[in-house]
C-alpha cells in the first residue's frame, strides 16, 4: 500500500494520461494564434522530453491529494490507508528526490517531504459491499489552485449567474494557472461542499460528462463560452483557452446557490490504482 | 509576421532590449539568475543586498528541483518556472537600484509593471509554465547559489543553451499582450453575458 501510493505519485509527476495528452493534441489542430502554437508546439515538446529523460513534466510537485474509494470490507482500515498514503508521498519525495512544497501555513518553515499536518489531503467515499479499493493520485500544483474562485450567489441570480460567475473568473485567472486546463466547478451544497465538488470535477478523466443531463449540457455550453474568451495559451491570447469544463453538482438549500471554480492546469496529472482485498495493485484504473 | 531574436544575458546594451516587441520570440544564451517570492522578500523588504550581481540580468521566476553535491554545488533535477504576477512589486526597484534589464516568468504581470518597465528599459519574457523537462534541459549547469538557507527559493545562477522559446508579454515601449488580452477577453465577456 505505502509503495503503490510513493509510485502513484512519481508516476503522475512523470507521464501525463492519455486522454490529458489527446487533448493537448487536439488543442494544437484546433489553435491559430501565432504566441498559441508556440505554446502549444512547446509543450508537447516538453511532455516528449519529460518520456524521453524520465524527467519530470513540471516542476511543481504539487501538493498531493488522494481521492480513495473503500469498499466496506476492505481489509485494511481507512486509517491505515491514510498512515500509508502519507509516508509513501514521504518516501517518494525522499527517494526521487522530489522538491518538498508543504510549509506550516503561519511561519512559512518547511514541514517535511511533501506531507505536513493534515497534508497529503485524502478525500474519501465509501463503497458498501464492496472488499477492493480505488486510489487516485492527483499532485495539485499551485499556479493553478491559487486560481480558485468562490461566490455565494443568490437562488435569484440563477443559472447564468453561475455561466456569468465561471467566465469571469476565467478572465481574471487569464495566463495565471497555465491555461489551457480544465476547469473544474461545483454547484450546489454549500461554500465548503462547492470547492471540494470543484476539485473532484478536475480529477475526472477529461471530457467525461456529468450524468445528470442538464449538467452535462451546461458543461458543454460553458466549454464552448469559455473558448470564446480569447484568453489562450498561457493567456498570450488564442483559440484554445480550456481544454474541458466539468461540473459536479449537489443539491443545496433553497436560499442557496453556491458556485465554486477550480482550475487544473494543462499539465493534469492524475493517476489512478486498484487495490484488490488481497493486496494485489492494479495501476491505471482510471476513475 | 514573427521575429525571433537571439539574445545573451547579461546584457547591457538599451537598444537590444529596445528592439524587442511584445509578441516577438527570444531565445537565450549565457547566464539566467534564478530568483522567487521569499529571494525577493529578503531583498527588499529585509533589506538584504543580493550577493550575485543582477546588473543586465535575465531573472527567472523558480524554484528548482535539486540534488546537493558538496558545499554550494548543486546538480539539477528539474527546473521550471513559476506564476509571476505574485511578485509584481519588485519590478521597480529590481531595475532602479540593481540594473536588471528582463524578467522571465510564467502568466504574466499585471499592469503595474509597465510603466517601470518602459521608464527603466526592462522587458517581460514569457516562458511556457509547467514545460519544466524541456527547460531543465536547456539550463546546463547550476554555477552559482546563495543563500540556501531559503532552499529552494535560493538566489540561484544558472548558465543557459538555447533557452526558450520565450514570447515578449510586456516590451519596454508600454506594450503588453497580458493587458491587450484581458481587455478583448472584459468585451467579450460583455457580449457572451448579453447572450446567455
Amino acid at each position: 500500500m505505502l509503495g503503490a501510493a510513493a509510485s502513484l505519485y512519481v508516476w503522475a509527476l512523470r507521464d501525463l494520461p492519455r486522454d490529458l495528452r489527446e487533448a493537448l493534441a487536439g488543442a494544437l489542430e484546433r489553435e491559430t494564434s501565432v504566441t498559441g502554437i508556440r505554446v502549444l508546439e512547446t509543450i508537447h515538446r516538453n511532455v516528449e522530453v519529460a518520456d524521453t529523460e524520465r524527467n519530470l513534466v513540471c516542476q511543481d510537485t504539487g501538493i498531493a491529494v488522494y481521492y480513495c474509494r473503500v469498499g466496506e470490507r476492505f481489509p485494511l482500515h481507512p486509517a491505515g490507508i491514510e498512515r500509508a498514503l502519507k509516508a509513501g508521498t514521504e518516501r517518494a519525495t525522499v527517494e526521487h528526490p522530489l522538491r518538498s512544497n508543504t510549509v506550516h501555513t503561519l511561519t512559512r518553515e518547511s514541514t517535511g517531504a511533501n506531507v505536513g499536518y493534515r497534508v497529503p489531503i485524502v478525500h474519501w467515499e465509501f463503497v458498501p459491499g464492496w472488499d477492493g479499493l480505488d486510489v487516485k493520485c492527483v499532485p495539485k500544483g499551485s499556479g493553478s489552485e491559487n486560481m480558485s474562485f468562490l461566490k455565494m450567489l443568490v437562488p435569484a441570480d440563477g443559472v447564468n449567474g453561475i455561466k456569468r460567475f465561471v467566465l469571469e473568473s476565467i478572465v481574471e485567472a487569464g495566463g495565471k494557472p497555465c491555461p489551457p486546463g480544465i476547469v473544474g466547478i461545483g454547484i450546489g451544497g454549500s461554500a465548503d461542499y462547492a470547492l471540494h465538488l470543484a476539485k473532484e470535477a478536475i480529477a475526472r478523466p477529461i471530457g467525461t460528462r456529468n450524468p445528470d443531463p442538464l449538467v452535462a449540457q451546461l458543461e458543454d455550453e460553458l466549454y464552448g463560452l469559455l473558448n470564446e474568451t480569447g484568453i489562450g495559451p498561457m493567456g498570450l491570447g488564442g483559440d484554445v483557452t480550456v481544454l474541458q469544463c466539468h461540473i459536479e453538482h449537489a443539491d443545496t438549500h433553497m436560499t442557496l446557490n453556491p458556485v465554486a471554480v477550480n482550475y487544473q492546469c494543462w499539465a493534469a496529472r492524475r493517476t489512478s490504482a486498484h487495490i484488490g482485498a488481497d493486496g494485489a495493485v492494479d495501476y491505471d484504473r482510471d476513475f | 509576421m514573427t521575429v525571433t531574436h537571439k539574445l545573451t544575458f547579461p546584457l547591457n546594451d538599451p537598444a537590444a532590449i529596445l528592439a524587442l516587441r511584445a509578441g516577438d520570440e527570444v531565445v537565450v544564451q549565457g547566464h539566467v539568475i534564478g530568483i522567487r517570492d521569499r529571494t525577493q522578500i529578503r531583498i527588499f523588504d529585509q533589506g538584504i543586498e543580493p550577493p550575485i550581481d543582477l546588473t543586465g540580468a535575465l531573472l527567472l521566476h523558480t524554484a528548482p528541483n535539486v540534488r546537493k553535491l558538496g558545499p554550494g554545488r548543486y546538480e539539477k533535477l528539474c527546473i521550471g518556472t513559476t506564476t509571476s504576477a505574485r511578485m509584481v512589486r519588485f519590478t521597480e526597484g529590481l531595475g532602479e537600484r540593481y540594473g536588471v534589464r528582463a524578467i522571465c516568468g510564467k502568466g504574466g504581470f499585471p499592469d503595474q509593471a509597465i510603466e517601470p518597465m518602459q521608464r527603466l528599459g526592462m522587458v517581460y519574457l514569457a516562458i511556457v509554465g509547467g514545460a519544466a523537462a524541456l527547460e531543465t534541459t536547456q539550463i546546463e549547469e547550476i554555477e552559482d547559489v546563495a543563500w540556501e538557507d531559503l532552499m529552494p527559493e535560493c538566489l540561484w545562477k544558472f548558465r543557459v543553451k538555447d533557452f526558450g522559446p520565450l514570447t515578449v508579454g510586456i516590451d519596454a515601449h508600454g506594450n503588453s499582450l497580458y493587458h491587450d488580452v484581458q481587455n478583448r477577453a472584459r468585451q467579450r465577456l460583455e457580449q457572451l453575458s448579453a447572450r446567455l
